[in-house]
């Protein structure tokens, strides 16, 4: 779930009229003192941070002119908390409290309605709260086409114990923060500590919202990046892969990194999983034999070749790998050939310098290990295809082995690459990609294989003997070529290898030639 | 018999036009599955791989009779307006197989079927298969691939992950453990119809002998399903599997989330409450099936 800092979440109260401190976020200590200034008098400075007990850690400071608030911005923008480094502090007024509150919304998958709890005791952790004061705590779902009604909250309140002068105006806050939740499509939507002050007025002390990842293209104005559950921000290789994600929608590509700052030797590996359970089950198997995986990948979903060359390239971007290991739940649905060259043709241009092994069981799935086969030989490293007679477990062990076994070469030879075409035949795909037929290779190729191997049958032989488009070049940019890579690696390995699909990456080459990779 | 789905049942597939509609349209045809036309708004009067393609449901409702089913192929942020046309024009069950549909759109959809007595697989479900029947979905992709994985017998199957459902029928068919009906319930955390209900309908259907699961960490469904087995509404033997003990924890929760499930959510909580109401639960993937047929054996069933 995509989650919101403090002072976005409190933007969003207040804009639904929950009262909340005067405030603002600063990313300087410049700006900080300003902000104080501002406000006049004492403020509180909280670091910006997905942590709990920030307090403990000196990231809640008061102070008590601009100085001070300067100075304990400057203490707490740019550490490092849980691989993250803090961007923002939230400069706010100090307010006097006299009683502290809970409210909380969630999406309750067992009544399948949103899930509003109050409690008439705020601060703690509510898991707390409800231990401790099992009385003062009481819930209530929510219809979510009707929404809350002010007496379904105002009898929230009154369970929870809230005395009768306060019931109303706490009922008012509930539904606001019931419409805030909806209106940001919030998975859940917490208000702890909700505080009435010693002037009488209720507000927002703290908050957290975490945003449903699905629904974060509704909100363009969170500005989140990557719409997907993390505890810091995303690394430049995830901005990357997500780009991938999100321009394709065939398909799933997941891609999350796991370790950084390791070395060949660190029995760190690349993990390439197929659907949620079995990659689970996948990497399990790979943790019991003491490896780290350097980053978790799921492509499933009936993703086409080029979205798995794309995952495969950006996992083998990580320098420092002893391994590659592809394996999902063993009977795929997808047809699994599609998954096959698109791995090989990464493995290819790379070329491949750590052992693989993968698991492509599934339909047609002879046919995808004979391709991934076709690979030894062609890159320095060795390549095991395994069907669906073969467990995860198995194939960690296969991998462990050939890791053992296996010494790379002193230099890394050069990757396949596409030729200068002597008659280029070509047109683009659907993801920016260009396809490639050297039509003075294709007049010497006997095998005609891309015609066979071509997904949509969209390629026939010219009155010359040439493969050419039989639709128009629109029709195969706008998706009817799918990108199955049967013209580039079923011809490299079956063909004259006259046929190249050029799929670029945004940002890859520049990343990778920063970290001094192939 | 079967549950949800059988060669009987009517079908229509929406977003028939699309890459994946068309093309699974046609593999659920090829299966057995009875699927009488398509809708596509604004593509209404084609035909598609043999089948008529209507602008709403409603029409398709006129023109072909009653529709039991609507598997739905539709890109995720339409699917609600969708799901909820099916359901309006009176369409009992529906199988949402995209990912990624937002969470208040699931619960808006959950609403409308409860007030009209519908039901939904998914979303983000790979569909279900009664073997030798019909499939709904993407279950088994090619139907000579699913032909030969999956046979009739005695086990239902249910599964929060769908390679995972294919490949649990595949491997109790090694042991010569045919099934009954495979569901995948749906990848989200909002399914229209998780474990629980799936388990209620394989108590009432006589052909299902015994019930084999693969649980996952987070929602409370396994948890609801102990429950079940507790209060004996649930009176079959049950094989189960919980993935995701190496997963690290922590960052799946809120804290809010915590409350209304106390210990629920977690690996070794699922485990404990099924393993406390007698549930047979397997600690690694590949004993599911042994497991299974001892089961079987014992119960006098194989």
């Amino acid at each position: 779930m995509a989650r919101l800092h403090e002072f976005q979440g409190k933007q969003l109260l207040a804009q639904h009229k929950i009262p909340v401190p005067r405030g603002r976020q600063a990313a300087t200590p410049e700006e900080a003192r300003i902000i104080a200034a501002d406000i006049g008098g004492p403020v509180m400075v909280k670091m910006q941070a997905w942590v709990t007990g920030r307090a403990g850690m000196g990231g809640i400071k008061m102070a008590g002119d601009p100085d001070e608030a300067a100075a304990a911005a400057a203490g707490m923008l740019g550490r490092r908390v849980k691989n993250f480094t803090v961007e923002w502090v939230l400069v706010e007024e100090q307010i006097q409290i006299a009683r502290e509150f809970y409210a909380g919304i969630i999406v309750d998958d067992v009544s399948q309605s949103p899930l509003m709890i109050f409690s008439s005791v705020g601060g703690t952790g509510i898991e707390e709260i409800a231990l401790q004061h099992p009385d003062k705590v009481a819930k209530t779902t929510i219809d979510v086409v009707r929404g809350l009604q002010e007496y379904q909250a105002r009898d929230l309140a009154r369970r929870a114990g809230v005395e009768r002068d306060l019931m109303n105006p706490m009922a008012t806050m509930l539904v606001r923060l019931w419409e805030t939740a909806r209106d940001a499509d919030a998975r859940a939507a917490e208000i702890n500590p909700l505080v009435l002050t010693s002037k009488g007025t209720l507000m927002a002390a703290d908050c957290r919202v975490t945003v449903d990842d699905y629904a974060v293209f509704r909100h363009p104005e969170f500005g989140i990046e990557i719409a997907r559950e993390m505890d810091r921000p995303p690394t430049e290789l995830e901005r990357i892969a997500y780009a991938v994600e999100a321009g394709d929608y065939r398909g799933t590509f997941f891609f999350l990194q796991m370790e950084e700052d390791f070395r060949r030797g660190d029995r760190v590996v690349g993990f390439h999983g197929a659907g949620g359970g079995g990659s689970m089950m996948s990497m399990d198997a790979l943790l019991g034999r003491g490896y780290k995986l350097a980053n978790f990948v799921d492509t499933s979903g009936n993703p086409p070749a080029s979205k798995v060359y794309r995952a495969a390239r950006i996992i083998l971007s990580q320098p420092g790998l002893d391994g590659y290991f592809g394996s999902g739940s063993g009977v795929a649905s997808q047809e699994q050939f599609y998954s096959a060259r698109g791995l090989v043709k990464a493995f290819l241009e790379e070329p491949l310098m750590v052992p693989a092994v993968i698991r492509l069981g599934g339909n047609a799935e002879d046919q995808a290990v004979e391709i991934l086969e076709w690979a030894n030989g062609s890159v320095p490293a060795p390549v095991e295809g395994y069907k669906k007679d073969h467990s995860s477990d198995f194939c960690a062990e296969r991998l462990d082995a050939l890791i053992r076994a296996y010494t790379p070469p002193a230099r890394q030879p050069v990757g396949r690459g596409p030729l200068p075409a002597e008659r280029p035949y070509t047109f683009e795909t659907v993801t920016g990609g260009t396809v490639t037929l050297d039509h003075a290779l294709c007049a010497a190729c006997t095998s005609k294989v891309c015609i066979r191997s071509c997904a949509r049958n969209i390629l026939s032989l010219d009155e010359n003997g040439l493969p050419v488009l039989n639709v128009s070049r629109e029709e195969a940019k706008k998706g009817r070529c799918v990108e199955c890579l049967g013209c580039d690696i079923d011809c490299y390995f079956l063909g004259n290898r006259g046929g190249y699909v050029s799929l670029p990456i945004e940002g890859l080459d520049a990343f990778r030639s920063r970290a001094n990779i192939g | 018999m079967s549950i949800l789905i059988d060669q009987t049942k009517r079908v229509i597939v929406q977003g028939i036009t699309g890459r994946e509609g068309m093309a699974r349209a046609e593999l659920m045809k090829n299966y057995g599955t009875r699927v009488v036309g398509g809708v596509t708004p604004g593509k209404g009067g084609q035909e598609v791989i043999g089948l008529p393609v209507y602008d709403t449901v409603q029409e398709a409702w006129e023109e072909l009779g009653p529709i039991d089913v609507s598997v739905l192929f539709i890109p995720a942020p339409l699917v609600k307006n969708a799901a909820m046309e099916a359901i309006e024009a009176g369409v009992s069950l529906l199988v949402i197989v995209p990912d990624r549909v937002p969470i208040y759109d699931v619960l808006a959809i959950a609403a409308l079927a409860r007030e009209r007595g519908a039901e939904f697989v998914g979303p983000n479900t790979l569909g279900l298969l009664s073997p030798d029947k019909a499939v709904l979905g993407m279950m088994g992709g090619r139907a000579s691939s699913a032909r030969q994985w999956f046979i009739r017998g005695p086990v239902g199957i249910t599964s929060r992950s769908g390679g995972i459902t294919s490949s649990m029928a595949y491997y109790l068919a090694q042991q010569g453990i045919g099934a009954t009906t495979l569901v995948h319930v749906g990848g989200d955390a909002v399914v229209g119809m998780p474990h629980p209900k799936v388990v209620r309908l394989f108590e009432h259907d006589p052909e299902t002998r015994a019930v084999v699961m693969f649980g996952e960490i987070g929602t409370s469904q396994e948890e609801q399903v102990a429950e079940l087995i507790d209060r004996g509404e649930f009176t079959k033997p049950l094989v189960a599997f919980i993935g995701g003990k190496a997963a690290k924890s922590g960052t799946r929760f809120s804290h809010a989330g915590a409350i209304v499930e106390g210990n629920r959510g977690t690996h070794a909580g699922k485990v404990g409450a099924l393993r406390e109401v007698g549930a047979h639960v397997v600690d690694s993937f590949s004993e599911l099936p042994f497991r299974t047929k001892e089961v079987l054996q014992d119960q006098g069933i194989l």
